[in-house]
C-alpha cells in the first residue's frame, strides 16, 4: 500500500496490546490484554448493559425493555421458524453470539477517530470469527451426535438419493458439510474487513488529494467524501447483515442436528 | 495485512479473551437474563391470548344469551297472544250469554206491555161500545120516542165501528 502515501489503510487492524500487557501469559501462551480484547470486552459490556434495561420485567414495558424483548423475539422467531419449536432451547447461544457480532460490528464503525482513538473490530479477524464459527459448527456436532448417534451421517445422504448415486454424493455432502464452519467464519472476517479498507482507502483519497491541491481536493476529495457517507450507511447495513447471516446460518445448521432431514 | 501477519504473537490472546468475553455473554447473559426477558414476553403474550380467548367467550356467551332471550321472547309474545284470543273468545261468549239474556228479558216485556196494551185497547173497546149504545138508544129514543132495545143499539154500535 506504498502508493497511498501515509495512510495505510490495513493499520486500523493491527493488534497492539494494552496497559503494558505485552507479556501476560497463560500456560506459555501470550494472551495480552490488546486492542482487539478491549473491543471484545465492550461489546460485552454494552450488551450487558443494553439486557440490564430489559430486565424490568414488566407487563406493559418501557422503550427500553421493548427493545430487548424485541431482539429475544427476533431471535425466538428466527429459531422457532428454522428449527420449529424445539429450537427454543438455543435461544441463549444464538443471541448471545447475534448480539455479541452486531455489538462488535457497530463498535468498530463508531466514528471514533474524530476523538483521537482507535475503533477496533474484532470480527475482522479470523482468529475471532474462526472462535465463533467452531464454536457454532461444535455445537451442530454434539447436537447431531447426541441426538442420533452415528445415523447423523445420514444427513451426506440427500432424502430419494438412488443407491448407486451414494458414493459420489456422500463425499460431496461431506465436504460441503466440514467447509460449514470457514464459511461461516471467513464471510463476517471478509465483509467486515472489506468494508473497513474500503472506507480507509476513501477516507486517505480525501486526505491526499486535499494535499495535491485545490482542484484535486474539490473534485476527487468531494466525491470520495460523498462516496464514504454511502458507504458508511451500507457498512452499517452490513453490520447488521453479517450478523444476522451468522445467527441465520447457525439456526440452519442447528436445524440439521435437531431434525435429521 | 496484519490479520495474518500479527498472527503467530496474536492468536492465543485473541481466542483467550474471545472465550473470555463470549463466555460471559453466553453465560452471564444469555443463560442468565435473557430466559428472563423472554419469559416475561411469553408471559405477555399468553396473558393476551388468553384474555382475548376469555373476550371471545364472552361475546359467545352474550350472543348465547340473546339467541336465548330472542326464544324466550317469541314464547310468551305466543302465550300472550293465546291468552289474548282466549280472554276476547271468553269475553264474546259472555257478552253474547247477556246480550241473549237481555234480548230474552226486553222480549217478554215488550210482549206483556203488548198484552196489556191490547187487554187496555179492549176494554176500552168495549167501554166505547156501551157507551155508544147507551148514546144510540138516547138519541133514537130522542128522536123517534122509541125506546130501542140493548141489544139493536148495540147491534147498530158494532156495525158502525166495523165500517170505521
Amino acid at each position: 500500500m506504498a502508493e497511498s502515501g501515509k495512510i495505510d489503510p490495513m493499520h486500523q487492524f493491527a493488534i497492539e496490546p494494552l496497559f503494558g500487557t505485552d507479556h501476560l501469559s497463560l500456560g506459555g501462551f501470550n494472551i495480552a490484554f490488546t486492542n482487539s480484547a478491549l473491543y471484545m470486552v465492550l461489546a460485552a459490556v454494552v450488551l450487558w448493559i443494553f439486557v440490564i434495561g430489559g430486565m424490568k420485567r414488566e407487563l406493559v414495558p418501557g422503550r427500553w425493555q421493548m427493545a430487548v424483548e424485541y431482539m429475544t423475539g427476533f431471535i425466538k422467531n428466527l429459531l422457532i421458524a428454522n428449527i420449529g419449536d424445539k429450537g427454543r432451547k438455543y435461544i441463549p447461544y444464538v443471541f448471545s453470539l447475534f448480539m455479541f457480532i452486531l455489538l462488535a460490528n457497530l463498535l468498530g464503525l463508531l466514528p471514533l477517530g474524530l476523538f483521537g482513538l482507535h475503533p477496533f473490530t474484532f470480527t475482522s479477524h479470523f482468529t475471532a470469527t474462526g472462535v465463533l464459527a467452531i464454536m457454532s459448527f461444535s455445537i451442530v456436532l454434539i447436537v447431531g451426535f447426541w441426538k442420533h448417534g452415528f445415523h447423523f451421517f445420514s444427513l451426506f445422504v440427500p432424502h430419494g438419493t438412488p443407491l448407486p448415486m451414494i458414493p459420489v454424493i456422500f463425499p460431496i455432502e461431506l465436504i460441503s458439510f466440514m467447509v460449514r464452519p470457514f464459511s461461516l467464519g471467513l464471510r463476517l472476517f471478509v465483509a467486515m474487513t472489506a468494508g473497513h479498507v474500503l472506507l480507509k482507502v476513501l477516507a486517505g483519497f480525501v486526505i491526499n488529494s486535499a494535499n495535491a491541491g485545490v482542484g484535486f481536493g474539490l473534485t476527487v476529495g468531494t466525491a470520495s467524501f460523498v462516496l464514504m457517507v454511502g458507504i458508511s450507511a451500507l457498512e452499517m447495513l452490513v453490520a447488521v447483515i453479517q450478523a444476522y447471516v451468522f445467527a441465520l446460518l447457525t439456526s440452519v445448521y442447528l436445524n440439521d442436528a435437531e431434525n435429521l432431514h | 495485512m496484519p490479520q495474518i501477519a500479527q498472527i503467530a504473537e496474536t492468536y492465543s490472546s485473541q481466542i483467550f479473551w474471545l472465550l473470555v468475553t463470549f463466555g460471559f455473554v453466553f453465560f452471564v447473559i444469555g443463560l442468565g437474563m435473557v430466559p428472563k426477558v423472554q419469559g416475561t414476553a411469553d408471559a405477555r403474550d399468553a396473558k393476551i391470548s388468553g384474555d382475548l380467548d376469555a373476550a371471545k367467550a364472552a361475546f359467545a356467551r352474550a350472543d348465547e344469551a340473546e339467541a336465548d332471550y330472542r326464544i324466550r321472547d317469541a314464547e310468551s309474545r305466543t302465550a300472550a297472544q293465546a291468552v289474548m284470543a282466549k280472554a276476547k273468545g271468553e269475553a264474546a261468549k259472555s257478552s253474547e250469554t247477556k246480550l241473549a239474556a237481555a234480548d230474552a228479558d226486553v222480549a217478554s216485556k215488550i210482549a206483556a206491555a203488548e198484552a196489556r196494551i191490547q187487554a187496555a185497547s179492549i176494554a176500552a173497546l168495549a167501554e166505547i161500545e156501551t157507551v155508544a149504545a147507551d148514546a144510540a138508544r138516547d138519541m133514537v129514543a130522542r128522536i123517534s120516542g122509541v125506546e130501542a132495545s140493548d141489544e139493536a143499539a148495540r147491534n147498530a154500535v158494532k156495525a158502525a165501528l166495523a165500517h170505521g
